[in-house]
């Protein structure tokens, strides 16, 4: 191998270890975790009607674990993943036309997406338990 | 040469504008669908998902219900794909397993595609 086309193995950017965290990266990167749980969540979601399609007993199977307390967490985990990811989201199209870019804005913005995403979660928990 | 400024290029719709942007545009397209979408189905579970199975296929098969659900559910897989894809891009290097894993989430959110409509049109025609 010649000199010149050699793999140079510098330092990358933006260098992850030494960079610290703000609020416009930490959320920059939810966005792509909780989309990713989403996805997940909608494999669920399509198995779930799948079985409310076919007999009880599947369905009853479905029932029982959503009622678990693992099945609980998790569904209160992809509860937190959609409305995050629902309103950073309508942040991230706000920026694509051209709106919020300043950095103030950008803080102000992902305040927002996190006060928001805390309240539609907890709200429409509190909601379906005193429906029941 | 290479790059995105030559005859193939162009014919592929790389580079500035045009086709290239197909796919920048059709998650931004999902995504405004799913504010709409979204909205309906968070309210719709909360009103709905802890019936037992007989009310929980009675909403489901609803019109509304049907016409909403499936079209939570498909827009929902298409922009979960175009993410996954994107993710896939920016994080696996190695071009036998990226292909293969875009391949293979391709197929799986077909294969959920066809499943959801079959199960929602199973509820809702299947007597």
């Amino acid at each position: 191998m010649s000199a010149a086309n050699r793999p140079v193995s510098r330092p990358l950017s933006p260098h992850l270890q030494v960079y610290r965290p703000q609020l416009t990266s930490v959320l920059s990167i939810s966005h792509r975790m909780t989309g990713i749980a989403l996805s997940v969540g909608l494999v669920y979601l399509v198995a779930w009607l799948c079985a409310a399609s076919g007999k009880g007993e599947t369905y009853a199977m479905f029932a029982w674990f959503n009622t678990s307390v693992v099945g609980r967490i998790a569904l209160f985990g992809w509860t937190f993943c959609l409305f995050y990811h629902l309103f950073n989201g309508i942040r991230h199209l706000f920026w694509d036309a051209g709106y919020g870019l300043e950095l103030k804005d950008a803080y102000a913005s992902g305040k927002a997406v996190v006060i928001g995403t805390l309240v539609a979660t907890v709200g429409s928990w509190v909601l379906a338990f005193s429906l029941r | 040469m290479s790059g995105s400024n030559n005859a193939a290029a162009r014919v592929r719709g790389l580079g500035s504008a045009k086709a290239g942007t197909h796919v920048w545009w059709t998650q931004r397209l999902t995504a405004a669908a799913l504010v709409l979408l979204v909205a309906w189905f968070a309210v719709s579970l909360i009103l709905n998902a802890q019936g037992n199975h007989a009310q929980v296929r009675a909403w489901i098969a609803s019109p509304v219900s049907m016409v909403m659900l499936i079209l939570t559910v498909l827009t929902g897989l298409w922009h979960a794909v175009l993410g996954l894809v994107e993710v896939i891009e920016d994080y696996v290097h190695a071009e036998g397993t990226k292909l293969g894993l875009i391949v293979a989430i391709k197929f799986f959110a077909a294969l959920l595609a066809v499943a959801s409509v079959v199960a929602v049109f199973r509820i809702a025609f299947g007597g």
